[in-house]
């Protein structure tokens, strides 16, 4: 062990990558949780193709998993990788561009031939030279023939080449003085069910440990310090199941029971498959014919008292759009989930962007004001989905939430809530008292909100729909003044949110000469980029929202305190446009990214410091 | 209190205006639905009656119950909503052959499918009348109207073949202005568990008026119609003389007591029959041939939707034993933190 180096940094980016079926997802997230669990903060990532199995070795094949872990505060997966596993030549030649110059590289020789390099593209046999990657530290190990060596007696090759994944992951337990024991736990609950693969799984994880002791590689081996968390029970949680996580929370704090309808759409699926597993806490779900079945079943169970829930993502939301407006002129209490993607149409559906933040604020016919909320990291999709629900129960109004693919899929620790430590959810419902001469759209003066009876309720029979109404009988009514009146009330009872909502907060410094502004599930890249300007000695300001329409009532204050904002996002500035419709006169610097990829940190503070500068 | 247990049919009856033209074929259905929910005795308060758009579609304005007018083509999905989200309550859609056929042609199908505790009641007056006369999915093929001034040049849905299709458990048909039988067919639609289909034979007065003349007027209908009673013979006619028979795979009427035939070869009616067949063929007989099929022509036991999701949900809780997110967290991978 005496040539290799030992290198104890504050944080580390690791890449997994092979073809779409090498089980890269399960060794990355099985890597990740192991150094959660040893009081690492982590970061995933994982970057998968559309296609369920692209041709074999392909470049279009390459699913990746990437995870930052870090001794302090960790809020990104990292930008550039400092070590990378991949099984074969195009996994290397797709992640190439993400390479340090003296990042740690493991490759399976036996996927490395002739005939693999010339699937990935490669003119020659020195793939390393021919992407100019001279000088990384290189782990060539001949994975496969080794797993078949190590299973000869007990499995077929093609168990063999399963294992694949587990021995990579025994070595990168080496190169981070990883206990192989809690591998061993954790593939052990993994494979409960199919004890031939977990006892074949467990021989190859040691196997690549002993390798990796062994060939006394000299490269780089890491040792990251555990961090100091808040005292709890922690869990590793991605945005998807936080977001249903959430949902139930809600409808916990309600009292209500949980209906989802929804349509199986990437990235968004994970969120319909967790909670349809949640039936021991009462969760009713529904898998409809169409996107528009999954938002008008949900409509019929909060028509019904349901706390009700559909989730989607962005071609998805444009179906959804004109019940959505049901919901707005109906008045009934509704949380509509869009994981965001990369559009139009289709566009790149396992790719993350920030693209659908008009169609949530506008994509409806008429005056159809809804209230919107975005996420800002996986677990916080948890708090932004609890905040969903309670305005929507609140405020008798459709909630749209916004996520994205990178947030919904990346993960994180999570510490597991007391739900104490949540607000209570009241909906406004009718009372006794109320019923004599109640009609379904009587509002509380305060807040608009009307009262909520639900069917099944004695002396409350009646009618609701998407026709207006007359503004106290709530009889159909097409009256030219009243039309006004009541698009005048539904827009105020959206405004009037602010004033349930908390303030807006601004981290950094005061005297800032600029602030930066995001929203959504950029927030991690933010952090990172504004708290690296600040190691730098430079003053910036940031803020980052969560609750998007309505804003925070003091946020034309804050725009309007520094002298220059730049309002970063994944489009081409919905936001910072969204701002400016606010804001009389506003009109920040934009820096806005839209390639379906995180953004990049180094990237996001060159930017900055630009403008601080400037 | 105690709840009141007997109702009569001004108690489904809202105060507002019915605003349908007069003579318009959804007046009967109406008074047959109020009648029906009377003598079947559910509160007006444990009733939800879901609507799409299109003239039908304005009908839970009329009942005093809960209601919800929705959106073109979506009754049946809100409905599904309402009925998994309270098993306890009694759901009824009420729709037209364009909102349920066209724009809601797959939700009807899917709720079909699923055989959620629906009563669908599906006015088929063969035109759109709320846009003002356009042709239907279920206008017959050459038919002329607004947006069809040179006959259409397709063929039209026949809701049986859909409904049937789709698995359908429970079909019936009446005639808008039968206030006699309409009312026996939605009790018994009713008190079919699983998704009921109730086809209304329905007049528009203003844009398709008469398109069901042929078997609905008076002088026409004891020889167009045959009235289906689960166990009884399928007998028909002025004289009760005709009958349907099978001959090979069809159906053929003919006269008792002429060419051979006798009262004993006369079929009898098995609406509870597993196997559609028999019941398709009698929903499609259209009149010509054959005449008609009125009251249920299909009614077989099946599981509810929302029952077996219910029974679901009840099995995983007995079995997990887990009453809260939290405990639910617990119990899966975690590690602790302990202060430092």
């Amino acid at each position: 062990m005496q040539n290799t180096k030992v290198k104890e940094p504050e944080r580390v980016v690791i890449r997994f990558s092979g073809d779409s079926g090498d089980g890269m997802q399960l060794v990355g997230t099985l890597f990740s949780n192991l150094s959660a669990e040893l009081g690492n903060e982590i970061i995933t990532f994982p970057d998968y193709p559309a296609e369920i199995r692209a041709p074999h070795g392909t470049l279009s094949g390459v699913s990746g998993f990437q995870v930052q872990v870090g001794a302090k505060k960790v809020h990104t997966p990292g930008d550039q990788t400092d070590v990378l596993v991949a099984m074969n030549p195009a996994a290397l030649s797709v992640n190439a561009r993400f390479l340090k110059s003296d990042s740690v590289v493991i490759i399976d020789t036996d996927s490395f031939q002739k005939s693999d390099l010339e699937r990935a593209l490669f003119k020659t046999e020195d793939p390393f030279s021919e992407l100019g990657l001279g000088s990384v530290q290189v782990v060539a190990a001949p994975i496969t023939q080794m797993c078949k060596d190590c299973l000869a007696d007990m499995a077929d090759n093609k168990q063999a080449l399963r294992s694949r994944n587990i021995f990579a992951l025994g070595l990168v337990c080496w190169l981070f003085n990883r206990p192989v024991s809690m591998v061993e736990k954790l593939l052990k609950e993994k494979f409960k069910k199919k004890p031939a693969a977990l006892e074949a799984n467990l021989l190859v994880l040691q196997a690549g440990f002993n390798y990796g002791h062994n060939i006394h590689a000299t490269v780089s081996t890491y040792r990251i310090e555990s961090t100091t968390q808040k005292k709890g029970f922690y869990t590793d949680i991605n945005g998807n199941k936080a977001t249903a996580y959430g949902l139930i929370a809600a409808a916990e704090k309600a009292g209500l029971p949980l209906f989802l309808g929804s349509y199986p759409i990437t990235p968004a699926t994970d969120i319909m498959q967790e909670l349809a597993a949640r039936k021991e806490l009462g969760v009713k779900v529904m898998q409809t014919e169409d996107e528009i079945a999954g938002i008008c079943t949900a409509i019929g169970a909060s028509f019904a008292g349901h706390l009700a829930a559909t989730s989607t993502s962005g071609p998805g939301l444009a179906l959804k759009s004109e019940a959505i407006g049901l919901a707005v002129i109906a008045e009934i209490p509704l949380v509509v989930i869009d994981v965001q993607r990369a559009g139009p149409s289709t566009g790149m559906p396992t790719k993350s962007e920030q693209t659908d933040l008009m169609q949530a604020l506008y994509g409806r016919n008429g005056e159809s004001p809804a209230v919107v909320i975005a996420a800002s990291s996986p677990t916080d999709c948890f708090d932004s989905a609890f905040w969903a629900s309670k305005l929507a129960l609140e405020h008798m109004t459709p909630v749209i939430l916004l996520t994205d693919g990178y947030i919904a899929n990346g993960s994180s620790a999570w510490r597991i809530p007391d739900m104490e430590e949540y607000p209570e959810i009241k909906p406004p419902y009718v009372t006794e008292e109320m019923q004599q001469g109640w009609t379904p759209y009587q509002r509380n003066s305060e807040n608009d909100v009307r009262y909520w009876a639900i069917p099944g309720m004695e002396g409350f029979q009646h009618r609701i729909g998407g026709l207006e109404k007359e503004y106290t009988t709530a009889v159909i009514s097409t009256d030219p003044d009243n039309h006004q009146k009541m698009v005048q009330t539904r827009q105020d009872k959206i405004d009037k949110v602010a004033n349930y909502i908390p303030l807006q907060e601004v981290f950094g410094d005061e005297d800032a000469r600029v602030l930066v502004v995001g929203w959504g599930g950029t927030f991690g890249h933010l952090a990172e980029a504004v708290e690296d300007i600040q190691k730098a000695g430079k003053k910036v300001a940031f803020t980052h929202f969560r609750f998007i329409n309505p804003l925070p009532k003091n946020t034309e204050e804050i725009m309007k305190k520094y002298p220059k904002v730049m309002v970063v996002e994944q489009n081409l500035g919905q936001f910072a446009n969204h701002l400016r419709s606010r804001i009389g006169g506003f009109n920040p610097y934009q820096f806005n990214r839209v390639k379906g990829q995180p953004f990049i940190v180094a990237r996001l503070v060159e930017e900055i410091i630009k403008l601080i500068e400037e | 209190m105690t709840e009141q247990t007997t109702y009569q049919a001004k108690d489904y009856k809202s105060a507002q205006l019915v605003r349908w033209c007069p003579g318009c074929g959804d007046f009967g259905v109406l008074n047959s639905l109020h009648k029906a929910m009377s003598e079947l005795g559910v509160a007006p308060h444990r009733i939800a009656v879901i609507s799409g758009i299109g003239c039908s579609s304005r009908l839970p304005y009329y009942m005093n119950t809960y209601g919800f007018h929705t959106i073109h083509g979506r009754a049946c999905a809100i409905a599904t909503g309402v009925k998994v989200a309270n098993p306890d309550l009694s759901v009824w859609v009420a729709t037209g052959d364009g909102d349920c056929l066209a724009i809601g042609g797959n939700h009807f199908i899917h709720v079909v499918r699923r055989n959620v505790d629906l009563n669908i009641i599906l006015m088929n007056n063969k035109i759109y009348g709320l846009t003002k006369g356009q042709y239907s999915p279920t206008s017959a093929r050459g038919f002329i109207s607004k947006s069809s001034p040179y006959g259409t040049v397709e063929d039209p849905f026949r809701p049986a073949e859909l409904a049937i299709g789709a698995g359908g458990r429970f079909f019936a048909r009446t005639i808008d202005s039968d206030v006699k039988y309409s009312p026996e067919i939605l009790k018994a639609a009713a008190e079919h568990k699983g998704t009921s289909v109730v086809e209304v034979v329905l007049n528009c007065v203003i844009f398709n008026d008469g398109i069901h003349k042929e078997v609905t007027i008076k002088e026409n209908r004891s020889e167009k119609t045959i009235f289906l009673r689960h166990g009884e013979k399928m007998i028909f006619g002025n004289d009760n003389n005709k009958g349907i028979v099978q001959e090979g795979f069809n159906l053929k009427a003919i006269t008792i007591g002429e060419n051979g035939y006798s009262l004993d070869d006369v079929l009898v009616h098995d609406a509870k029959e597993k196997e559609a067949t028999l019941h398709l063929k009698l929903a499609l007989m259209d009149g010509t041939e054959l005449p008609v099929a009125l009251g249920v022509i299909r009614d077989v036991d099946a599981p509810a939707y929302e029952e077996e999701l219910e029974k679901q949900i009840k099995e995983v809780k007995a079995r997990k034993q887990i009453d809260s997110l939290k405990a639910f967290l617990m119990s899966g991978e975690t590690w602790e933190v302990k202060e430092y």
